[in-house]
């Protein structure tokens, strides 16, 4: 298969790093756009996480350092940037990279409507975070940015100034990038799919893309209409939207409107996790996916039952029906747990390796675990009554997404990374980072699920001395820091690797699926020749033969023999 | 019609959609996709207006109706907006014989009419004696219809583009999805249009 790259066609070839930056600036290549979506993703998210260390740092113990308004600010933009700059882009970036290599595809179906995507995705992002220049700070009002907090209007003693306004017209453009990315995905995987290539032979993070797609698809116009109506209820409309005490509007309309994108959007944010996982786990036991057509079902139940259960956000509001809502948000459960039982039996008696990405799979899967008992727990009505606003919820979300989504986004770094740039990552320090990680993230988030108990509401920048807060609180601190001082093995790794990290082969997981046969990394076209593809393990079957891999297609592994081709 | 002229012909979109005789190419994908989205929008933009009506307690324009009196004018250029997507499909159809010169007429039509619609909305604006800051009912008039022009003067633009492409000699019976696209598009717009005149100007 591997074959000598040609020399890469870059046009602005010969002024030195003007051509580089020129070449990476007007790039149509999905390899180049997923880089850039994930190198960019991890810019914001350095700048997101630092507002958490400032956050944690006054939360440490009692007293305020800053004033009200801007922990407010720190909070608000927090969310903003690690859930639409970092995790949705990074996912993105990803997929741009790997979706079409799993395809078997030269690039995506519209490979400019994919550079613009990208560019809005920055433009946007640089939007977003410049708002802190301007008179009154950054938006503030939560990354929920419930009305009438955001509004300007009506009884709204202290109105949110300029800030709000950036942030919603930053967002409209992030969603439309998003947007743009998923007809993008959708087209490719409907239509460029390699010979043989069927539905049920692609891959899971494939899968998991088609899946997402929809999802954005679907939920993220209304987002797109939500924040233009209160724009324009800020800007002329006179609160007629979302303010009662303005002229007649309705603070729960957008709750509603805001809920029924924003829910999906959490699977939008885990299910590439899951996808990368799902890839992964296989790969480093030794086994064939446990169940890829129960997968595949519970992907697509998790996406349509998504789209039912936005109300679970608004119980304590009065305004929507308890039990429909409550029964629907159990459902999800259903599929979640085939998916984690599956992982599970993938592993089971597998010859596990536990390398870097295969250990923030498993911390994924016990990590990812707590967020979602806890989620089951926010289903039930009277608990979700007891702990809403409380730290719980607080806790409960960072155990999706922080070490939920963000795992699954370390472990897919690590797998695909000698892919990405033709270089090994060093184990150890991977290692490091990996138990740093784990211990942080626990030490971080365990404490604020015994705070919530305790009842300490969310979004307050102080809390009184007297209420028994203060050892979990200093607890969590610490544990920030700790995932703060993680991540620097992790940088430190990422970019010596690229120097000096030994040649990568083209297969060096012996893994399963398309991209892994291609040079790494791939050269401009993507592929020179295909395999064959007869299942959704072509690569198994082109290293073993078809007709072994056939006489082993209830899964057993072939006993050791030289491979034919390698 | 001959035989063989039958043959040349590429069966209509939906029959490629939900019969798939022949595969869509990849924009007219790219372009379903899109009017997904598209619709999405609207869903959520007519949702507001709903849950915002359903809720008044006095839900009227300033001349104290219901809703707002259906003019001539309205109902006139409503007739243009529906009646333009007749010659947009002829356009269509006839770019997949080859036949450019029908393409064009068809474009210009679509293009005459379509203006009109868009100048009928401006004038209808400056007629009515309620602005965007009178409350829930000016608000989702003017967002909605504003919305609705915003995507009509695209399709415009979309079209547009389309007929001078024409005289540089693009389109022919292979190779036209873009028109086929736009007319899409355009039928899109056209089903919006009678859903929120339903929605405004009778219920």
């Amino acid at each position: 298969m591997a074959t000598v790259a040609p020399p890469a066609a870059t046009p602005y070839a010969g002024v030195g790093w003007v051509s580089a930056v020129l070449d990476w600036a007007t790039t149509t290549d999905h390899k180049k756009i997923g880089i850039l979506y994930i190198v960019s993703a991890f810019a914001f998210a350095m700048v997101g996480g630092a507002f958490s260390l400032v956050m944690r740092t006054e939360l440490a113990e009692t007293g305020a350092i800053l004033d009200a308004h801007l922990y407010n600010q720190f909070f608000t933009m927090h969310g903003t940037i690690m859930l639409f700059l970092f995790i949705l882009p990074v996912s993105a970036g990803f997929m741009n990279y790997i979706v079409p290599l799993q395809l078997g595809a030269a690039d995506m179906a519209f490979p400019r409507i994919n550079a613009l995507s990208y560019w809005m995705f920055a433009f946007g992002g640089v939007l977003l975070i410049s708002s802190f220049a301007f008179d009154g700070g950054s938006a503030s009002a939560g990354w929920t940015s419930y009305a009438p907090v955001s509004s300007n209007t009506g009884n709204n003693a202290q109105p949110l100034g300029i800030g709000v306004d950036l942030w919603l017209v930053g967002v409209v453009i992030l969603g439309a990038a998003s947007t743009a990315g998923a007809i993008n995905f959708l087209t490719t995987i409907f239509k460029m799919r390699a010979p043989g290539l069927t539905m049920f032979r692609l891959s899971l993070f494939t899968w998991t893309t088609l899946v997402t797609s929809f999802l954005v698809l679907l939920a993220t116009p209304v987002l797109a209409a939500t924040l233009i109506l209160l724009f324009a209820d800020r800007n002329g409309a006179g609160g007629a939207f979302f303010d009662p005490t303005g002229r007649g509007g309705q603070v729960l309309l957008w709750q509603n409107l805001f809920w029924f994108y924003s829910h999906p959007a959490v699977y939008i944010m885990v299910l590439p996790a899951m996808g990368a996982v799902s890839e992964i786990i296989p790969v480093f036991s030794r086994k064939p996916l446990f169940g890829y057509t129960s997968m595949v079902l519970a992907l697509v139940a998790i996406g349509l039952l998504g789209f039912i259960v936005w109300a679970h956000h608004m119980f304590t509001t009065g305004g929507v029906f308890l039990p429909f809502f409550m029964a629907s948000t159990f459902l999800i459960a259903i599929p979640t747990g085939v998916k984690f039982f599956n992982w599970m039996a993938t592993m089971f008696r597998g010859a596990v390796q536990l390398t870097s990405a295969m250990l923030f799979a498993v911390g994924f899967l016990m990590l990812f675990l707590i967020g979602g008992i806890t989620g089951v727990f926010f289903a039930a009505v009277p608990v979700d009554f007891a702990l809403h606003d409380t730290y719980f919820v607080v806790s409960h979300l960072h155990y999706v997404l922080a070490t939920g989504s963000a795992f699954g986004v370390f472990a897919a770094v690590y797998y695909w990374y000698p892919k990405m740039f033709g270089r090994m990552m060093n184990e150890g320090l991977g290692k490091v980072h990996f138990a740093l990680t784990f211990l942080g993230a626990n030490m971080l988030f365990w404490p604020q699920l015994m705070l919530g108990l305790d009842g300490m509401p969310r979004r307050i920048n102080d809390y009184a001395a007297n209420g028994g807060w203060e050892l979990m609180n200093m607890i969590s601190s610490i544990g920030a820091f700790v995932v703060a001082v993680a991540v620097l093995p992790f940088l430190f790794n990422l970019i010596y690797s690229a120097i000096y990290g030994p040649r990568a082969p083209d297969d060096p997981w012996e893994a399963n699926t398309l991209e892994w046969a291609t040079t790494s990394p791939p050269p401009p076209h993507n592929f020179d020749s295909l395999p064959e593809i007869r299942s959704d393990r072509p690569l198994f079957d082109q290293r073993w033969g078809v007709h072994e891999a056939e006489a082993h297609s209830d899964g057993s592994e072939p006993p050791p023999a030289t491979p034919k081709d390698g | 019609m001959t035989t063989q002229a039958h043959a040349a012909r590429q069966p209509h979109f939906l029959r490629r959609i939900f019969v798939g005789e022949e595969p869509m190419t990849v924009g007219l994908w790219g372009m379903v996709f899109f009017i997904f989205s598209e619709v999405m929008f609207f869903s959520g933009l007519i949702a507001a207006y709903l849950a915002l009506r359903n809720d008044a307690l006095v839900w009227a324009p300033a001349n104290g109706g219901e809703t707002l009196e259906v003019g001539f004018r309205p109902i006139l250029f409503t007739i243009f907006l529906l009646a333009s997507s007749i010659p947009m499909q002829w356009a269509a159809v006839a770019i997949r014989t080859g036949n450019r010169r029908a393409l064009r007429w068809g474009l210009l039509f679509t293009l005459v009419l379509g203006t009109a619609f868009i100048i009928n909305t401006g004038l209808e604006w400056a007629a009515l004696d309620f602005g965007i800051s009178d409350g829930p009912y000016g608000a989702t008039f003017y967002l909605l219809t504003g919305f609705h022009g915003a995507h009509v003067l695209g399709g415009l633009l979309f079209i547009f583009t389309l007929w001078l492409r024409t005289y540089l000699g693009h389109f022919d019976a292979e190779r036209n999805t873009a028109v086929e696209a736009a007319s899409m598009y355009w039928h899109f717009v056209d089903v919006v249009w009678i859903l929120l005149f339903s929605l405004l100007f009778i219920v």
